[in-house]
């Protein structure tokens, strides 16, 4: 069974298409990033996809309709939106008994060991902590639930470059295995590159671009051509073009290696680097968001 | 405080699941469990609840005993003096408990659900598995069960210091009211105030309470305008285009207590009468009562249905 299945997944407010009939299929033990300019809709299909929206269209999480199930479906769902959701007022002991009091799939003891490797009080509340420890704490009480779909929208925002590399390790080295499922965005696409192994680009409700790293660094490559091989070069049909220290830097699609390197040197480009090329050409108004 | 089903952990094969994918562990916890722990949150969140309660006894105690000290000048009879240390603190601390809980009701209910989107804090707790349902009911529950259950407790602790501590004035002084003090109809007393509490307060009133949630629940900003102006515009639309004054009417006999209620604090001195099952059963028969409970279970849906809806704002 799919974790997320979806399928014409609509949701207008107003007069603004935010989610314009998306489909969506992710499969058990994969990290897919949602990848997209401020409004393309990201929140949105998460919102939905944790029965926070209603929505039109034809959308499963592990089975389960969200909207019509949510507070069933958060039982195999954790959730971090962002660093300031935790209330300000709870205490980080409260915290621990809540959930242990309400979640069926809390290991406490687990998430008092995270607890543990940090500066956290116990009796701290949540507006006495620094940013990167609210987060810390959000992040021990999550890995501590035995989820299988993880959903992390902008998860270290306002995080300073530390934090942010703490997080995404433990994620990795303490959480994630084969059986769980991780869904996240960020506007921090460099540091999650080595993360994913799928991701989406959604741009104006639409999904422009979905691939798996391991296509993504066949489809794609980027060349830092030699001068005198740049008329070659644009012969081979670019998708973007751009100048780093006065040198032409090329991006291609399904160009063919062997091609490419008598070019100059071959690698494979940022996510990105990508982004901007695939929402440039799709939209024009690009916002630079994968940066 | 301990879990009131700890031992209560469901089985984990207790709800198989239908798509026959893996079961990771005790799949549900049960609903007198969430319910538990969602009052307990509201008890943290909101302290003042029992803290102010606290407090004003603490004050009132203080000035029973300031004036069981300078006792005016003017004592003559013994009973005269029995009023003055112990009858009227006793009604005063009635008056003032009874104050301070109306008081955090209303600061509470608008606060509720208004609160926990203000601060964002919503997103945390619909990420966990809890239904609006349960949540909602939770916090219905704080006015009309566990505030009149602290207001209670916090009042016969309040005079029960005030009854120990006069006896021992009267004894010391030598009044002859200390014969009428031992007879002092504080059980009554006490009876006829749980009864009042949880008649007039908690289940007559019980539409108000649900009408601040749903406010609280689905205005934005300033939910204390939102919960009165829409209400006084309709009195005073009323009182223009039809001349008449039937809302106000009802609204005030619902404030009123309705069939059977106890007036409190007493109008005079006591001794005050246990409440009767005369009086509890002329309040059940009340269709008041039923219609405003019925209001009520309304009010908290809508507000269940507009939190599934609401984010943070």
């Amino acid at each position: 069974m799919s974790v997320i299945e979806a399928t014409g997944l609509r949701k207008v407010f107003g007069t603004t298409v935010a989610l314009d009939g998306i489909d969506l299929r992710v499969e058990p033990g994969r990290v897919l990033g949602l990848i997209g300019p401020n409004g393309a809709g990201k929140s949105t299909a998460i919102n939905a996809i944790l029965g926070l929206t209603p929505h039109l269209g034809e959308l499963r999480v592990l089975g389960r309709d969200p909207w019509a199930a949510r507070d069933r479906l958060m039982r195999d769902v954790a959730f971090i939106a962002d660093v300031a959701v935790l209330p300000r007022w709870l205490r980080v002991w409260q915290a621990l008994d809540y959930v242990a009091g309400v979640h069926p799939r809390f290991d406490r003891a687990k998430a008092e060991g995270f607890i543990g490797r940090t500066n956290i009080g116990r009796n701290s509340r949540v507006r006495e902590l620094s940013k990167g420890m609210v987060t810390q704490l959000h992040l021990a009480l999550v890995m501590a639930i035995d989820a299988r779909l993880l959903v992390l929208d902008e998860p270290t925002l306002g995080l300073d470059i530390l934090f942010r590399k703490q997080f995404y390790d433990a994620l990795l080295n303490d959480y994630f295995d084969r059986s769980r499922t991780i869904l996240l965005t960020t506007h921090q696409v460099e540091e999650i590159q080595n993360v994913l192994t799928d991701f989406m680009f959604i741009h104006r409700g639409r999904i422009v671009l979905s691939c798996s790293m391991e296509d993504f660094e066949a489809r794609y490559a980027e060349v830092t051509v030699h001068p005198e091989r740049l008329a070659a070069a644009r012969g081979l049909k670019p998708i973007q073009e751009r100048q780093v220290f006065g040198r032409s830097t090329l991006l291609f699609e399904r160009a063919d290696r062997g091609q490419l390197q008598q070019l100059g040197d071959v690698r494979t480009p940022s996510i990105a680097d990508v982004f901007v090329a695939v929402i440039g050409n799709a939209g024009g108004a690009s916002q630079a968001g994968g940066r | 405080m301990a879990t009131p089903d700890s031992t209560a952990m469901p089985d984990p094969s207790s709800e198989p699941q239908a798509d026959g994918s893996p079961v990771f562990g005790p799949a549900a916890v049960s609903p007198a469990r969430l319910f538990y722990w969602s009052v307990r949150r509201e008890l943290w969140e909101n302290r003042f609840l029992y803290i102010v309660p606290l407090i004003v006894a603490a004050v009132v105690l203080f000035g029973f005993a300031v004036g069981a000290a300078h006792p005016p000048h003017t004592r003559a009879a013994g009973s005269a003096f029995a009023n003055h240390v112990a009858v009227t603190p006793l009604n005063f601390a009635v008056f003032a408990l009874m104050l301070t809980y109306v008081i955090l009701t209303l600061i509470y209910c608008l606060g509720a659900l208004h609160n926990e989107r203000s601060d964002r804090g919503i997103l945390f707790w619909k990420s966990l598995p809890v239904s609006d349902a349960t949540t909602v009911i939770a916090k219905a529950s704080i006015p009309i069960v566990i505030l009149p259950l602290i207001t209670f407790v916090v009042l016969v602790v309040t005079q029960g210091i005030m009854l120990l501590a006069g006896r021992v004035a009267l004894l010391e002084n030598g009044a002859g009211g200390a014969a009428s003090w031992v007879q002092a109809p504080i059980f009554p007393l006490w009876a006829a105030m749980l009864y009042h509490l949880l008649t007039v307060h908690a289940l007559y009133y019980a539409p108000i309470y649900g009408w601040l949630l749903l406010v609280s629940a689905w205005a934005r900003r300033a939910p204390i305008l939102w919960a009165t102006l829409p209400v006084a515009a309709l009195l005073i639309i009323e009182k223009l285009v039809f001349n008449s004054s039937a809302l106000a009417h009802m609204l005030l006999s619902r404030l009123g207590g309705g069939p059977g209620a106890i007036e409190y604090p007493p109008p005079g001195n006591m001794p005050i009468e246990a409440p009767t099952l005369a009086n509890l059963g002329a309040f059940l028969a009340s269709p008041g009562l039923w219609i405003g409970l019925a209001v009520c279970a309304l009010f908290l849906a809508a507000a269940v249905r507009v939190r599934r809806y609401q984010g943070p704002i």
